[in-house]
């Protein structure tokens, strides 16, 4: 695999070509580069570090008691569970919501699709450089929350949060896979991040509202309901689904995803949307 | 050793009832450099991005050294090097970076990456740009690049689609100088495109095709004698010779050749004859010219006889 043979096939001597596995490797990287060399990557990185600089001054400008918030883990909570999901959905938009469909629009496509590797590897390296672009504005975040949780609260970090950090790694997996997996059923670049930018901004925590409230359905097929553990892990005691008397005798249910619950809705997300994502691609015509 | 191949069984592909591509049977073995002619919308693209399953045939195989390009891409396409439809590169990359990439893909050991990239955009005249960002290039520089990313890898097969779109005079004529080294080395070209003098210059065969029905595969002195002379249209041929010629052999002894409406004297030692007879006069000219030795050194049907040729075929299938 890191030496290539050369061995002779007709007039030209044809160097055998690297495994597919590496080749994902070579699409990641040159991914990356791009990433890296273009705006979309600093954009988000200083939506990231705003975000953080709101916190930090809000933080120290009322003071953790006047905020009520009297243990480390109310500290995470509060920032952290009330912002990450946003950054891992602007993540999802940004690096995913046209990794598909920007490469018919800008026909970038087309330059490496002719070449001798399959598409899957195509799509698999532009998944994992997306992935590994946002864990790095992902890292940056966490580093900054981290930072002032010690600076209040000292070293000591609530073992919940390491927990909500994995979900929340988890919840960018599934996002990823799913903006790409969307991505790559349009083929204008623009209209495939507005489409992504509308359900995981608005339309799914609209559905969730609307299956949960007024259905009293537990909405365990929505994405971001699924992702309720990463804030719900910061909460003592975890919340539980329950059921209160409404007004007039009817009985009313507010639900609560458990943990396990939570991982194998987002696992889920993952795996279904992966697999029809890639399969999608496989199909998809360079017309 | 193997001759390089490409082959198409039964290709076909419709879009909705409309069918862009129809049964075409077409098998091009051995090094030598294919033209591929015919009309806008005549199915060439679609020919050639079946062949680099870009798309899906509805119908048949595309094979290149017999292996099945759906089934088995990347080892179909691993001796191939392609230009279709002119791609975009990522702006934010160089061309260093942009052919880099094609060439880890492909696996050139890395020892040579570096002198190989910086030897195919000296061929493309592009040295200058090596190292700046794609995004502010012209079409033309783009194209270059491209063509440089199809050459890279040394492919002993090339299908290139309309090559010299968007390059200036100079531009295409570098194309066809690296086509025609090309050529020399043994490599299998199979090239779309509208010049018909590209063509009749550095093609050996021509494929000819409209409304996806492929009209004639054959050499280009056969398709042009076949379908051009036979329709009563003269086609012209151009006849080099090493020495001085007299106005009389001309007018009288050549001029009376079967076939040969009219001869002229061209400046320098050329001749130019206008001719009308089949395949079979067209060769016996030939050997007639050769015999009479007059110091012949070039003989070739012109490209206006390729043009003559394109319409009379053309024409006839509206
Ligand atoms: N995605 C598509 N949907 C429907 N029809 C298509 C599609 N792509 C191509 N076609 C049709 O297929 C036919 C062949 O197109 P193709 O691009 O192969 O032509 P071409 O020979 O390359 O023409 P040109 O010389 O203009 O490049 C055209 O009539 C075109 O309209
Ligand atoms: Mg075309």
């Amino acid at each position: 695999m890191s030496k290539p043979s050369l061995k002779s096939v007709g007039p030209v001597a044809v160097p055998s070509l690297p495994t597919s596995i590496a080749q994902v490797g070579t699409i990641t990287k040159y991914e990356l580069l791009n990433y890296f060399r273009s705006r979309r990557f600093f954009v988000l990185l200083i939506i990231g570090i705003v975000i953080s600089a709101i916190f930090t001054a809000v933080v120290g400008y009322y003071g953790i008691t006047y905020l009520n918030l009297t243990s480390a883990l109310g500290f995470y909570s509060f920032w952290w569970g009330n912002s990450i999901t946003l950054v891992v959905i602007l993540s999802g938009i940004f690096f995913g919501g046209d990794a598909i469909s920007g490469e018919f629009q800008n026909k970038t496509g087309y330059f490496l699709v002719g070449n001798p590797l399959r598409r899957s590897s195509i799509y698999i390296g532009k998944w994992i450089a997306a992935l590994t672009a946002s864990l790095i504005i992902f890292a940056i975040y966490a580093a900054i929350a981290v930072g002032n949780g010690i600076y209040y609260f000292g070293t000591s970090i609530p073992y919940q949060f390491g927990d909500s950090l994995v979900f929340s790694v988890l919840y960018l997996v599934a996002v990823l896979g799913f903006t790409f997996f969307f991505s790559s059923l349009f083929k204008s670049s623009s209209m495939s991040i507005l489409v992504t930018a509308i359900l995981f901004l608005f339309a799914f925590s609209l559905i969730e509202l609307i299956v949960s409230r007024l259905a009293q359905i537990e909405p365990w097929f929505i994405i971001t309901y699924g992702a309720g553990i990463i804030g719900n892990v910061l909460m003592d005691p975890y919340p539980l689904t329950q059921s209160t008397r409404g007004p007039g005798g009817r009985e009313v249910s507010t639900f609560a995803v458990s943990i396990p619950q939570g991982i194998a809705i987002l696992v889920g997300y993952f795996v279904i949307t992966a697999v029809i994502g890639l399969l999608l691609f496989e199909r998809k015509e360079f017309t | 050793m193997s001759v390089p191949s490409i082959e198409a069984v039964n290709l076909s592909k419709r879009y909705g009832s409309f069918s862009a591509l129809s049964n075409l049977n077409l098998k091009i073995e051995g090094s030598k450099c294919v033209g591929f002619l015919g009309p806008n919308g005549a199915g060439k693209t679609t020919t050639l991005k079946l062949f680099t399953d870009m798309i899906r045939a509805t119908e048949g195989k595309a094979l290149i050294n017999g292996v099945s390009v759906h089934e088995n891409k990347k080892k179909a396409l691993a001796p191939v090097g392609s230009l279709i439809e002119s791609p975009e590169i990522y702006p934010a990359l160089t061309p260093r970076e942009a052919l880099s990439m094609v060439a880890e893909i492909r696996g050139m050991p890395r020892s040579e990456r570096k002198r190989k990239i910086e030897k195919v955009v000296a061929e493309v005249k592009m040295e200058e740009w090596l190292d700046k960002k794609v995004g502010k290039f012209s079409k033309g520089m783009k194209q270059r690049i491209n063509i440089s990313a199809a050459l890279l890898s040394e492919p002993e097969i090339l299908l290139l689609d309309e090559p010299s779109t968007g390059l200036d005079p100079r531009g295409m004529s570098e194309v066809r100088e690296i086509v025609k080294s090309l050529k020399q080395k043994n490599r299998l070209i199979f090239m779309s495109s509208h010049l018909l003098n590209e063509v009749s210059d550095i093609c050996d065969e021509v494929a000819m095709i409209d409304h996806g029905k492929l009209l004639v595969y054959d050499k280009l002195s056969n398709v042009v004698s076949r379908f051009s002379g036979a329709d009563g249209g003269a086609i012209i041929i151009d006849v080099g010779l090493s020495r001085e010629i007299d106005d009389q052999t001309v007018s009288g002894t050549i001029s009376s050749f079967p076939g040969v409406v009219s001869a002229e004297k061209l400046e320098g030692k050329n001749l130019r004859l206008h001719f009308s007879g089949g395949i079979e006069n067209q060769e016996k000219l030939l050997s007639d010219l050769v015999m009479m030795k007059i110091g012949l050194i070039s003989f070739h049907p012109s490209s206006s006889a390729l043009e003559d040729t394109y319409l009379n075929l053309i024409k006839a299938t509206l």
